[in-house]
């Protein structure tokens, strides 16, 4: 007991959302990794995407009769490659709430700890979001090694690419940021909420089939979700010429379109901060924070 | 029937510095409370209006830096609403709660480096991580060096007996072995402020022991360290503590040293009686009986067991002549010193188990 005020002393406002955020981070990567054997957990991570992708081949392929050759292929092919990223990070954040107050029944651990909780909801999402990267790259690769996906690595500009990708994860995180926010208000059903989110968006952002598929009256649903301008991004830096026979966005340059992608992530960095200062507040006035619903 | 509680005088004792503190003196108290409250709205279907549940009312207390404070009362007391509001999880319907000389709702963040928390009856926590990782991770949150914290964490849980335990998955502990591995967890980061709500529930006596022994041990190695503990455990309360604050329907009844709590029954006879069943004689038919003050009872194996806080001796008489004229048996008789128990019957009026069968537990 001699080591008290050793102990003591660590405990300052300097470089909390870095630990914070790295011992998030860790944590989420240990739940992520953790739940099988190395083996098991190896073929899971690789079985898991191809058995996404090959649902969506499958389908391709019966409405097409087989016609891999059209651009369509590859604008969906690939947008529902990146839109794992979706699933992992933006669900991944808000998951959190459920799972540390549902399953495990830490949150109010978590909560008063001198930690900052969202910067521990976004560590918690950057192990969804590295996991999501090794899904998202067997995708890819799947695609490119067995369905001739014209993705060539010579051709990719990869400024554009590492660019928009990082501002889109940025943006999903806090996209996921506003999602967990409001999770902390919804005790029962929460658990929907991140599966009907992402549901909405991958019917909107146009992952599967460009905006102009959809009815002119919903086309502007898509317009006004940043995933849309981000998938659009990430097609033109990685297989140009596919994203050039789908003129949705041709009216919009690439610097156009991260102007738009870096202003909404902007924005919702913004109030992704705001609505969890809200929600907090008033998930503490309920007492939420430690209200199981035994779903 | 609250109103009817004897409780004036010692409610003035409790109040009395409340009203009239500065800033350093806030400064210079572990918690402090000022006519805290909190109230539930409970909503059923959308038809009905909203109901109010008033899980604390008017809590005035202040605890001192170095003192082992309890809080004793049945389920749904109150308790465990108090800790969460002092733990910035709740946040108060009215009033003021400062810990470590902090505003719990306005200052979260300068309260919440100062304390810890570790709640009974728990989950085993992030069951895929080892004793070790979950331990450390936390340790990690609070800003403690990684080879500080790996050695704390081997000497705590040598304290406790856990130290082969260390690379066991938490889901695979038991339930006495993962409540030991919380209360390690609350005491790693050493906190100014730490908050034991039910720390031994659903432990073995072996176990309990344990945990009383090393809180005891924790508390005497530095005497700024203050320790609020909730309990409906009368010898936890008793044994532990230097203060004991008995709460019920979410008003603190009294608050004191057990010693002096006790003492106010000193000139007070009491009695346990093992009987036979009780034929539909009800308790309140022997409190009405002169010289007698409180009755409590509880079923036993077909009996009866009756806690009589009598007046006088003489009053024995009158109740042994009104059960066996109702041809009620006495199996067992015997005299004892009173306890917190007998404390808290002649506050409230019945026992701790007869306040938790009547209570609906939501308030806690």
């Amino acid at each position: 007991m001699q080591a008290t005020q050793d102990i003591r002393k660590p405990v300052k406002e300097r470089g909390v959302s870095g630990r914070t955020f790295r011992a998030a981070a860790w944590l989420g990567w240990q739940i992520e990794s953790n739940w099988a054997d190395p083996l098991i957990f190896f073929i899971y991570s690789v079985i898991k995407p191809l058995s996404g992708a090959a649902i969506l081949v499958v389908m391709y392929s019966v409405i097409t009769n087989g016609n891999f050759d059209d651009p369509m292929f590859a604008y969906i092919y690939l947008g529902n490659a990146f839109y794992i990223y979706v699933a992992a990070v933006l669900t991944g954040v808000s998951w959190t709430v459920i799972d540390d107050r549902e399953i495990y029944r830490m949150l109010k651990y978590i909560y008063i700890a001198p930690v900052h909780v969202p910067v521990y909801l976004l560590g918690r999402g950057f192990a969804k979001f590295a996991f999501g990267s090794l899904a998202v790259f067997i995708t890819i690769a799947a695609g490119v090694y067995f369905l001739d996906v014209p993705l060539d690595l010579s051709l990719v500009n990869w400024p554009l690419f590492a660019v928009s990708l990082t501002l889109g994860i940025v943006m999903l995180a806090m996209m996921g940021l506003v999602l967990g926010s409001v999770m902390l208000l919804i005790v029962n059903n929460a658990n929907f909420m991140g599966e009907a989110v992402a549901g909405a968006l991958y019917l909107f952002s146009g992952a599967v089939f460009p905006l102009s598929i959809l009815p002119a009256w919903l086309q502007p649903v898509g317009y006004i979700i940043p995933i849309s301008y981000w998938l659009e991004l990430l097609r033109r830096s990685v297989v140009g010429q596919v994203a050039e026979s789908f003129p949705t966005f041709s009216q919009f340059s690439d610097m156009q379109l991260l102007g738009i992608l870096a202003g909404l992530t902007a924005l919702f960095t913004v109030l992704g901060f705001v609505v969890f200062r809200y929600c907090d507040h008033q998930a503490r006035e309920k007492g939420y924070l430690d209200r199981y619903s035994n779903f | 029937m609250l109103d009817a509680y004897p409780t004036i005088t010692l409610l003035s004792l409790l109040t009395y510095p409340a009203l009239h503190l500065g800033k350093k003196d806030y400064m210079d108290l572990a918690i402090h409370t000022e006519k805290l409250a909190r109230v539930y709205k409970l909503r059923g279907s959308k038809k009905e209006e909203a109901k109010e549940l008033v899980a604390l009312r008017d809590i005035n207390l202040d605890v001192r830096r170095g003192e082992l404070f309890g809080l004793l009362g049945p389920n749904g007391a109150g308790k465990t609403t108090l800790i969460k509001i002092l733990t910035t999880l709740l946040a108060p319907s009215s009033g003021v709660a400062r810990v470590a000389g902090y505003d719990v709702a306005a200052e979260p963040e300068k309260v919440r480096p100062r304390i810890n928390m570790v709640s009974g009856g728990e989950s085993s926590g992030y069951g895929l991580l080892t004793v070790r990782e979950n331990l450390w991770m936390f340790a990690q949150f609070y800003g403690i060096p990684s080879k500080l914290a790996n050695e704390r964490i081997k000497q705590l849980l040598e304290i406790v007996r856990m130290s082969d335990r260390m690379n066991t998955k938490s889901s695979d502990l038991s339930t006495g072995l993962r409540q030991k591995m919380n209360i390690v967890r609350g005491f790693l980061t050493d906190p100014e402020v730490l908050f034991l709500d039910e720390p031994t529930l659903g432990l073995d006596v072996e176990a309990s022991m344990d945990v009383r022994n090393f809180v005891r041990g924790w508390m005497e190695g530095n005497r700024d360290r203050t320790l609020l503990l909730t309990t409906h455990y009368m010898v936890e309360a008793d044994e532990l503590c230097d203060r004991v604050a008995i709460i019920n329907g979410g008003q603190v009844l009294a608050c004191d040293t057990p010693a002096n709590l006790k003492r106010q029954l000193q000139r007070d006879v009491i009695y346990r009686m093992e009987v036979s069943p009780l034929n539909g004689l009800q308790p309140e038919a022997l409190e009405a009986l002169g010289g007698v003050r409180k009755v409590s009872h509880e079923p036993k194996d077909g009996a009866a067991v009756l806690e009589l806080i009598l007046a006088e001796d003489d009053a024995l008489g009158s109740v042994v002549n009104t059960l066996t004229g109702k041809d009620i048996h006495i199996l067992n008789l015997q005299k004892r010193e009173p306890s917190l128990e007998d404390v808290f019957v002649n506050l409230v009026g019945h026992s701790m188990k007869e306040a938790e069968s009547g209570a609906d537990g939501s308030s806690s």
